[in-house]
Formats: structure tokens, sequence, C-alpha cells
């Protein structure tokens, strides 16, 4: 496989936006003069699925998703999520996660279990596991809707994309909506995976 | 103007047919080619429509080609199916202004009924058809189609898959071209297929074949990459970029026009290399066809005819082994659903009450298939349901009496119900066809269609009003209902399918979910009253949560995705739902 391309993985449930989350990035990528690939599967995931989105950059991308097993970085905004792409992440990995949880039906309805142990699972196959309270940070930052953004923050710090940049593309995507509590969310996101 | 975009492929195939100075596009909605016609609208000079199916498209394109326009239809791989007829006669009469049909295609079935491969239908059609390989060839590969429609007097298909239709990838972008004026000109021995006429067309098809033969030699559409000589590979559109992630090194033929095939290009390589692969998803289009030229290939027997490809199956193939993901941990799955506040979940959990054959029909309400409802018996295609209606009926022995339904919705009936109905009704059949009017194309995202009262360009349109249309086609008893009124839903259901009579029911509430439909409160759930029966959980709501212990565990209701459309409230027995919280 192709040595000069890192992977990306982001996961998580319809609705928190990880689609958002993955063009931002793909934004910063392509702005950081990289060959960038994404992609996903729109459609039925809208409807309360489960949802990921593969994103790769380096000199030159061929296939625009993931080889199985070969992430470098899973980005999971939903903790039980992070155990379901686990397996996708190369050995010695690294897995920022999100503590939020989001019950399935099947959970909320009693049929079934949330796992437990979720960040021990991680910890035991990844070679960085990266914990994120995005949603209280998102909430401090002044907007729950911000939670995609926290966790790029969180992201960014793995990643090489200058600071400017970063806040130059989320200014241009969230110009008219919620630009104050992303950059602010965007902020905390980094501290956070900084200090971990 | 930044010229160097990131584009999905979508978006990048509505870019090249605005480089190319396109003016007319119509398509019909359908997963993954709906964005197409979603992003050519923000062109000036393009004029596009949603069709009420994908035939009526591709004969707005054809007519469109023929008056001098460039025009294109888009549509997914089974919409094709619907468009063939056409398809195949504008095959022998050519085009005015080019034409290109963009059949997007889905390997893996992330949104279809299956997975047909539509490359057999350039060959079927006998047109030339080019395969793109990410978004930059998605946009240079329309406009060259368009020139390859007018040079050759064809119409062209543009095949794609979900993979390049929903991959994101870098595009340099260009300015538009204004192609050369033409206009429509009579000419009634190319244009009126006639069987006179037609059967000379034919003889200009089979020219035109050998004339694209000759043309597939050579052009850059098709380019040899030299490696290794020990292994040669053949390949087209996605395949190239795992091939080219799986083996580095190999010599590669990349196919950027896969129909007709390079005969000569193809022996010459195979002659180059000392083992020859070809690699391609679906069916062996190329690899049959390869065969048939007396060279020694290998294909499906190392890479599999099911499902997509990606780097890891198609490397273990060349080295004769079988690639299979592990299986996920085992986790609880979250299916899709039917949304908090959707108005087919109290139709469908009332219906469940009649205990009757259900036809289902192509859209959200499929999902009812799914555990709690599991409340549709077949799905075919788009519009299916109603003569799958009809002929259970005619085949049902006389001592059963269940009563039997079709179910579709707003835009699945006039893409393709209509006709149905209008059999019911000629043929006396005593159904009742159940049209679910949540006034949106929903699946696919939400498209306007003839019943919104808009078009694709945002303009006010008159409003198809369904039930004078089927009153109008001979229904003499149809009943409109609020789904969110479980009652009045069970007395028009049990009604309608007493009359002995064709009959239809429509549910009528916009989806809330595009139709950002006003919410009201959640309702309260009195811990007294709910004895935790688990009644309320078989309508599967998201919003119905059950509180944490063992045993009988009572109702909770989770404010944050309730949308108060009170159906539970109706289907408790206690009183448990009401009030507010």
């Amino acid at each position: 496989m192709e040595r000069s391309v890192t992977n990306i993985r982001l996961a998580g449930v319809g609705g928190q936006g990880i689609i958002v989350a993955s063009e931002v990035l793909c934004e910063a990528l392509l702005g950081s003069r990289f060959d960038v690939k994404k992609s996903e599967v729109h459609g039925m995931a809208q409807r309360g699925g489960t949802v990921n989105s593969d994103v790769r950059f380096g000199e030159r991308v061929y296939s625009p998703t993931i080889p199985h097993g070969d992430a470098h970085i899973l980005l999971a905004f939903e903790q039980m999520e992070s155990l379901r792409y686990l397996p996708s992440l190369k050995a010695g990995g690294t897995v920022i996660v999100n503590r939020q949880r989001i019950l399935p039906g099947a959970v909320s309805s009693g049929k079934a279990v949330y796992p437990g142990g979720i960040e021990e699972t991680l910890r035991a196959r990844a070679g960085r596991v990266i914990c994120i309270d995005a949603l209280s940070l998102a909430r401090e930052a002044g907007s729950i809707r911000s939670v995609n953004v926290c966790l790029l923050g969180a992201l960014s710090a793995m990643l090489p994309i200058e600071e400017e940049l970063w806040q130059s593309v989320i200014t241009q995507r969230f110009k008219n909506k919620g630009l104050e509590a992303n950059l602010k969310a965007f902020q905390m996101g980094y501290q956070a995976a900084r200090k971990d | 103007m930044k010229t160097t975009v990131l584009l999905s492929g979508n978006q990048a195939i509505a870019r090249g047919a605005y480089e190319s100075g396109v003016r007319v596009a119509a398509g019909y909605p359908g997963t993954p080619s709906t964005e197409v016609l979603e992003n050519i609208i923000n062109y000036q000079g393009v004029y596009a429509e949603w069709a009420p199916n994908e035939k009526v498209a591709l004969e707005v394109a054809i007519g469109a080609s023929l008056g001098g326009a460039r025009a294109l239809a888009t549509m997914k791989h089974v919409g094709v199916n619907v468009a063939a007829d056409p398809l195949l006669t504008v095959a022998y009469t050519g085009v005015g202004g080019g034409l290109v049909l963009l059949s997007a295609d889905d390997p893996g079935m992330h949104s279809s009924q299956n997975e047909q491969d539509n490359r057999h239908y350039a060959r079927f059609a006998k047109i030339p058809m080019l395969e793109p390989s990410d978004s930059q060839e998605a946009k240079d590969f329309t406009i060259r189609a368009f020139e390859l429609s007018e040079t050759f007097d064809t119409p062209v298909l543009l095949r794609t898959t979900t993979r390049v239709n929903h991959g994101k990838s870098v595009v340099q972008l260009s300015l538009p071209k204004t192609p050369q004026p033409r206009k429509f000109e009579r000419n009634l021995q190319k244009n009126v297929m006639i069987p006179a006429y037609g059967m000379k067309r034919h003889v200009v098809v089979e020219e035109r074949t050998a004339r694209l033969k000759e043309f597939a030699e050579t052009t850059d559409l098709n380019s040899v990459e030299w490696g290794d000589r020990a292994v040669g590979v053949i390949t087209s559109g996605i395949s190239y970029e795992y091939v080219k992630e799986a083996l580095p090194d190999a010599s590669i033929l990349k196919l950027g026009i896969t129909w007709p095939l390079p005969e000569g290009l193809i022996q010459n390589f195979a002659k180059g290399v000392e083992k020859l692969y070809v690699v391609e998803e679906l069916d062996p289009f190329l690899e049959d066809q390869i065969k048939a030229m007396g060279i020694d290939v290998t294909g499906k027997e190392r890479f599999p005819i099911i499902g997509e490809l990606n780097p890891k199956i198609v490397a273990a193939g060349f080295k004769g082994e079988s690639f299979t993901a592990p299986a996920p941990p085992e986790l609880p799955a979250r299916p899709p659903v039917l949304c908090p506040g959707c108005p087919h979940r109290g139709f469908f959990y009332t219906l469940n009450k009649l205990k009757a054959v259900v036809t289902g029909d192509i859209g959200c309400y499929t999902l009812s298939v799914l555990p709690p409802l599991e409340a549709i018996d077949t799905c075919v295609c788009m519009g299916a349901s109603i003569g799958n209606a009809m002929g259970m009926k005619r085949a049902m022995p006389g001592d059963d009496d269940r009563p039997v339904v079709a179910v579709l919705g707003d835009s699945t009936f006039i893409h393709s119900g209509i006709t149905g109905l209008i059999d019911a009704v000629y043929n006396n059949t005593p159904v009742t066809i159940c049209i679910l009017d949540n006034s949106i194309t929903a699946m696919t995202g939400g498209q306007d269609n003839p019943s919104t009262g808009k078009t694709l360009m945002g303009e006010d349109a008159p409003a198809l009003n369904l039930a004078a249309l089927c009153r109008a086609v001979g229904v003499q008893d149809v009943l409109t209902v609020d789904p969110y009124n479980l009652d009045a839903t069970e007395k028009a259901l049990r009604y309608a399918t007493g009359t002995g009579k064709p009959s239809v029911v429509i549910t009528s509430r916009p989806c809330l979910l595009i139709k950002k439909a006003k919410r009201s409160a959640a309702p309260a759930v009195d811990k007294e009253k709910c004895t935790g029966c688990g009644l309320c959980l078989k309508l599967g709501c998201p919003a119905i949560e059950t509180e944490e212990g063992e045993g009988r565990r009572k109702a909770r209701i989770n404010p944050d995705l309730c949308t108060g459309c009170n159906v539970c409230t109706q289907v408790c027995r206690l009183g448990a739902f009401g009030g507010t919280e």
C-alpha cells in the first residue's frame, strides 16, 4: 500500500455533522497542497443510522476508500461507534473519541445493552487514545451543534495544517451560521487533545 | 475564480456539462445520481428539471438534443431500465446537439434494490460508453462525451459507480465553452423511426460502431502505463484506483472508453505482458469480450462478481487469495429507521391491524419492512406495488379473504403507479391503493415532484391533485386521511378494503424531516398508568425509550427526539401518554 498516504476515518451517528466535518477537513488539506480524496455513502444513513466518512491525503491518493485496517486515525463522534470501527484502525494507530453516548433503538427500548469498558478496549488495540468531552466543550463554546468542529480541533493536533488555514476554512464554511461558537469549539478541542 | 477545487463526482459532472455549454438537463432522483441536477441549477444558462420518471427525463433530453441543444439526462442504474425504450431507439436516430446519459450504478447496493451492471446497456444499445475513475475525469469525460456525441452522431453513456459519484477529489476548473449553434432540422428518414427508415438507420449504427472501434484504438481516453511486464492489468472506472493501490508497479491498460473496445490496443498490451488480468466490478463485461478476442486473461475467477471491490480485495485476488473483512464486533445495530414523527409510522401500525397482504414499493416507507413494524410483503421496483397487488388478488383462492393493499409514495405513484391504478379500474380488480403523500421525494434527500408545487428551478408550479387524479381515472372511493389520526386511518382502511372495488386511501401529511414541519410538545408518560406492556414499542419510534431496570420496563419519551406527533398517545391502551412534560 502507498506509504505516503495518511488515512483518517470519521465515524458516528447520522445528525452529528460528520459529513460537514469531513468537508472542512478536506478543504484544509487541499489548502495545505495535499492531494485529497474522500468517500462516504449517502442515502440510508440519513435515517438515524451509523455514518462514516473516509478522508485520505498525501502526495497522490488513488482509492477514495481506506483499505480495511489501514486507518491511521479513527475520529469517533460517539463512544460505541469507536468500537464498531476499531477494526479499521491500523495497529498502533490513534483513536480520538468523543465521550458522548447516543443510545441506539435496541438499547433505549431495553432489547440490547450499551457496551461497557470502551476506553480499555480502545487502549488495548490503539497506539494512542484521546478522549474528548466534545458535547460539554461545544456547549461551553456556545452551541452543541459545534461537536463536529470541536472534534476537528482535537484532530488538528495530529495534522500538518497551519492554524490560520483552519480558521479561514471554518470561517468560510460557517460565516452565516454559528461561526463564533465553531471557532471557539475548535480551539477547545485542540487544547483538550494537547492536554490529553 | 478559484480553479483548483474539491468536488464530488456528481458536482464534477454538473460542472463538466456546464463547461460543455449544456442547455437542457433532465432526470429523476435516484441514489447515487441525484446531486448532478441539484448542482447544475447553480450554473447560468442551464435549464434543468425533475421529470416524473426516467423515461420522460431521457425523452426531454432527446427532444432538446434534436432541437439543437447539448442535453444531459441523469438517473440511477435501475432508472435506465425505465428509460431503456427511448434509449435503444435514439441510438438509431442519433442526435442534434450532444446527448449524454448518466447511468449511476450502485455496486454494493448501498441504496438500491439490485446490483445490475449497466455497462451492458452500451453494448445493447450500441452506443459508446465512458467510465471516469475520479472527479477530475468525471468532469473531463462529461466534456468528452458531449464532443463524441456530436462527432459520431450518437448518444453517449457516461457510466459511474457510487464511489465515483459520491467520492470527492481535486478538480481543475476551466471556463465554459459555447458549442457550435445548432437548431432543429427536419429529417424524416433520420428522426422518424418507422420500419423502412429504421432499417436504414441500423446500417448507419453498425457503420458508426466500426468507426468508434477505430477511434477507441487511438484516443487518449485509453492509456497504457508500462511498469513491471510480468503482470498486466486491464481495468476501468473506480477499479483502476484500487489496482494502482494494490499493485503500484504493474503495467496497466486503463480504459476510459469501455464500449466499443479497442481490440488492437488490447492485443498489443496482452503481448507486452507475461500474465494478463482484468479487474472490474460486477459482471465480466470486459473479460468476456477480451476472451472472445482469443486472449488468455484472468478475471472473475480471482475478483468477485458480487459487491464492491476495494484495494484489499484486489490485492488478495492477485495473490490468488480471497479477502473478507473480519466480522465487525457484536454491537447493538443502528439500522436506518423511519424518523421520529414520520407520518408513515402510524399508518403502518394501523395497516398491520388489518392482516392484509401488502405489496410495497420504493421509498422511505420501504423501511417499514424492518422490525418491529414488518408491514410490507413485497418490494420489486418503482410503481410495482399496484400491479403486484392486482396479480396477487387474481391469484388468491376464493376462500382467502385477506384484503390486498398496495402502498407507495406520492412521487413513486406519479413515476409509474398511475398506469397500474388505471389498470385496476379498467379490469375492476378489488385492491386498495394507499398513496402515502408526504409532499416530497424524501428518500433521496427531498426533491420536488409534480405534487409539491415547486420545480427544480425553484419556480412555483401547479400542484398535482392526487385525489382528483384518482377520481378522474375512475376510482369511486378515494379517501384522504391524516395519518396522525389513527382512528380515522383505520376507519378509512377498513372501508376501502371492503368495497369490493378498486379504492384509494391517501394519507396526507408532509415529511417532517425535509419540510421542516411544525413540531408539538412531547407527551408525558404517566408512570402510574404505564405497566411496561411494550405495545408502544411496536411503533418502532426512536423517541420512545424504556426506563433502566429488569423485567417490564416502563416507557419514557426522549424529548430531544420526540416531535409531538402523538401517535403513541393513541396506541397506548392504558392512557399513560398524555399532557406534556
